[in-house]
């Protein structure tokens, strides 16, 4: 693998370099178990190995919950109650598949955050950012469809919401919608079609995932200090390096260890906190909920979505100059892929040299902002569109914009940057002591 | 390092903010102290017997439990009825055979009759479908130690009456301050002494109401017990785990990393 020099796999002769010379498989897993790691990374670099685990652990249950589950709108909702009842260890396989999900949201936006705030997206890095939007885009489509399999009151009525986004693209929506549901509203083809998709996409985020991990292995890791690994020659990456095993494989798993610890106690003592009541109430296309609220991991692109109305000055512009094709409901529905596509393009809106926020006094407090804005935008999801929630949705969208559109590209030619150390070893050395040997 | 393990706890915390559930409409919901709430609560068979007896006298008039297997009244993690009993209660029933078609008397393998004729709701998930309380702030934190109020918003139902009534479209509503909306199809169930328990426990409506809120429970959630037993094992393996690895990765690390600067 190109990238920071370290020593390579020999084979020794006899099986090793029989087998090496046809697959050299071995060699792939040592150099990757082995890569070089910048030695300073901190906790919020543990939330990689969170993810894998989690996409293992709902490919294991799902697999086994498939078992047990029929995808039919007679006998979905009854065939979960068969697993929560009769199938052993049932309650506990789906209690964690579906806590499952959102411990996975949860990682993926610690991981996500920490790549904005330490510059990882930035060259040479972008193919691995590009690769991990598309994870969470993949990884969005999985979890709204696992949603819908339970045949719930909230399975439904998200389906029937989230289907009519796309009826609202001008022209060819409705056609489009047809399409996705199979017919002309969420019914038995949707709920088939879900399956069969949920059940695909895991395996389609596995292979980006390799990509993924493929990617920034071959660039070599961010770090805090946002400084590259020196690699011209292997003792001096070495100074700034130790191994992935054992120093980083042992750290990872005390975290996963310490997460787990607290998913476990959600998923045993409180497994129906992150769920809506509603949805143990069967499917009835009949009777439509009070409120119809996605899943927490959705609010606030969901918030977006239902900020731009009818009523915004914005929208009512941009209706008039396209001659009324991007309506409202259209609008809303550009802002929230939008708001997810200026999160992809950072690489290139951001024009700051300096990659790690450590070093960029003003980008860190319009980042804590984003953050916060992050959170006031989930909050706002999931209140009533009425009173003052349509406002905080409205002013804290426009900062989501502004943020990728208009502060990073002009921070990078404002901000004085504060000096960086020159090599990650300096850095390391004027925060720990040399070792006690 | 703590100082980081704070920033990410803090931003975690913040993250779960968004979860806030929208309240829905209805009264205030009082808080029972069932046995069955919080990370060491188990199911009380006495008065999940009672509740049963409640259910088959009073409810089960109009309402079924179509998920709910005659069987597991055996459970022991539940109702805990002897197997005698049982193939005496599924008796009672008559069910439609599936294969021959006839009718027959009911046996511990079916499930409880689905009931809908008079419009009312089936109960098999009724506890867990309503939530009465989503605190502290909307945040529904207090579900680890309260439960999230599926049974007490049922209690608060059955004892919710205000004795109003009047007339609709040709049916009967009842006002009841906990029913969203105000007013309810159901006339009240329960009236004080209504059900005779054997073990002789105080039959006010509002101990019934309790008695059958914690069967349904059961009934929604048959293996509460089995999961906050696997969950105190779990748990407990893992912080045993995480603090070997702890110092594992203590000592590991030792050669490369000397005490923190500053």
């Amino acid at each position: 693998m190109a990238g920071i020099p370290h020593d390579h796999y020999e084979p020794k002769p006899g099986i090793q370099t029989w087998l090496h010379k046809r697959l050299p498989i071995v060699a792939i897993a040592y150099d990757t178990l082995m890569i070089p790691t910048p030695k300073n990374l901190n906790w919020m670099w543990i939330w990689g190995i969170v993810l894998a685990f989690c996409l293992g652990l709902q490919i294991i249950t799902g697999i086994v919950l498939a078992m047990h589950y029929t995808p039919h709108v007679d006998f979905a909702f009854a065939s979960v109650e068969h697993i929560m009842r009769d199938v052993n260890g049932g309650y506990m396989l789906r209690y964690i598949h579906a806590n499952g999900a959102s411990l996975f949201f949860f990682a993926v936006y610690l991981h996500i955050f920490r790549g904005l705030y330490y510059g990882s997206y930035k060259a040479p890095r972008e193919v691995t950012w590009i690769i991990g939007m598309l994870i969470y885009l993949a990884m969005m489509a999985t979890g709204f469809m696992g949603y819908v399999l339970p045949w719930g009151q909230m399975s439904f009525w998200g389906a029937t919401v989230i289907t009519g986004l796309f009826g609202a693209i001008p022209g060819v929506g409705p056609t489009i919608q047809e399409w996705l549901l199979g017919g002309p509203a969420v019914d038995n083809a949707t709920l088939n079609r879900f399956f069969s998709l949920h059940y695909l996409l895991p395996f389609v985020i596995a292979a980006l995932v390799a990509l993924h991990i493929w990617a920034f292995h071959n660039t070599g890791n961010n770090n805090p200090t946002g400084v590259e690994v020196r690699r011209t020659s292997k003792e001096e990456a070495a100074k700034d390096t130790v191994p992935f095993w054992p120093y980083f494989v042992i750290k990872d798993l005390f975290a996963l260890a310490v997460v787990l610890a607290i998913f476990f106690a959600v998923v045993s003592f409180m497994p129906n906190f992150l769920g809506h009541p509603d949805n143990y109430i069967e499917a009835n296309p009949l009777s439509t909920p009070a409120h119809i609220v996605p899943e927490w991991y959705f609010l606030p692109f969901y918030a977006i979505l239902r900020a731009f109305t009818a009523d915004v000055f914005v929208v009512q512009v941009t209706e008039f100059l396209s001659f009324g094709i991007i309506d409202a409901k259209f609008f809303g529905v550009l802002a929230m892929f939008g708001a997810i596509a200026v999160m992809a393009l950072v690489p290139w809106l951001d024009t700051s040299s300096v990659r790690s926020g450590k070093y960029r006094p003003k980008f860190k407090g319009w980042f804590w902002l984003l953050v916060i804005d992050f959170v006031i935008l989930m909050w706002v999801g999931a209140m009533p569109t009425e009173g003052i929630y349509p406002w905080i949705s409205l002013i804290a969208s426009f900062y989501w914009f502004g943020y990728f559109l208009i502060i990073l590209p002009l921070l990078g030619v404002l901000e004085k940057p504060l000096p960086q150390p020159a090599t990650i070893e300096e850095d390391f050395k004027s925060h720990y002591a040399e070792p006690a040997e | 390092m703590f100082r980081k393990i704070a920033i990410s706890a803090v931003s975690a915390l913040s993250l779960m903010t968004g979860v806030a559930f929208a309240a829905e409409g209805g009264g205030h919901i009082e808080d029972v102290p069932f046995s069955f709430e919080g990370p060491f609560g188990t199911y009380d068979a006495h008065q999940l017997q009672r509740g049963l007896q409640v259910y088959t006298e009073v409810c089960a008039a109009c309402h079924g439990l179509k998920f709910v297997p005659i069987r597991a009244l055996s459970d022991e993690d539940g109702v805990q009825l002897p197997a005698d009993q049982v193939r005496a209660y599924a008796k009672g029933f008559t069910v439609t055979d599936k294969d021959t078609g006839e009718d027959r008397d009911g046996l511990p393998t079916d499930h409880f009759p689905a009931n809908n004729d008079a419009g009312a709701p089936d109960l098999s998930l009724m506890a867990k479908a309503r939530a009465g309380f989503h605190g502290p702030y909307g945040l529904g934190f207090n579900q680890l130690t309260k439960g999230m109020g599926g049974p007490e918003y049922i209690v608060s139902i059955l004892h919710g009456y205000t004795g109003e009534e009047k007339e609709e479209a040709g049916s009967t509503f009842y006002a009841n301050h906990t029913f969203p909306g105000g007013w309810i199809k159901m006339p009240p169930p329960l009236a004080d002494g209504q059900v005779e328990y054997a073990d002789g426990a105080p039959n006010d409506i509002k101990h019934m109401a309790e008695d059958v809120s914690a069967f349904l429970m059961w009934a929604a959630e048959p293996k509460l017990n089995a999961r906050k037993d696997v969950g105190f094992k779990a748990v407990l393996f893992l912080i045993v785990l995480s603090s070997l690895l702890y110092l594992t990765n203590k000592r590991l690390w030792s050669g490369i990393k000397g005490k923190k600067a500053h």
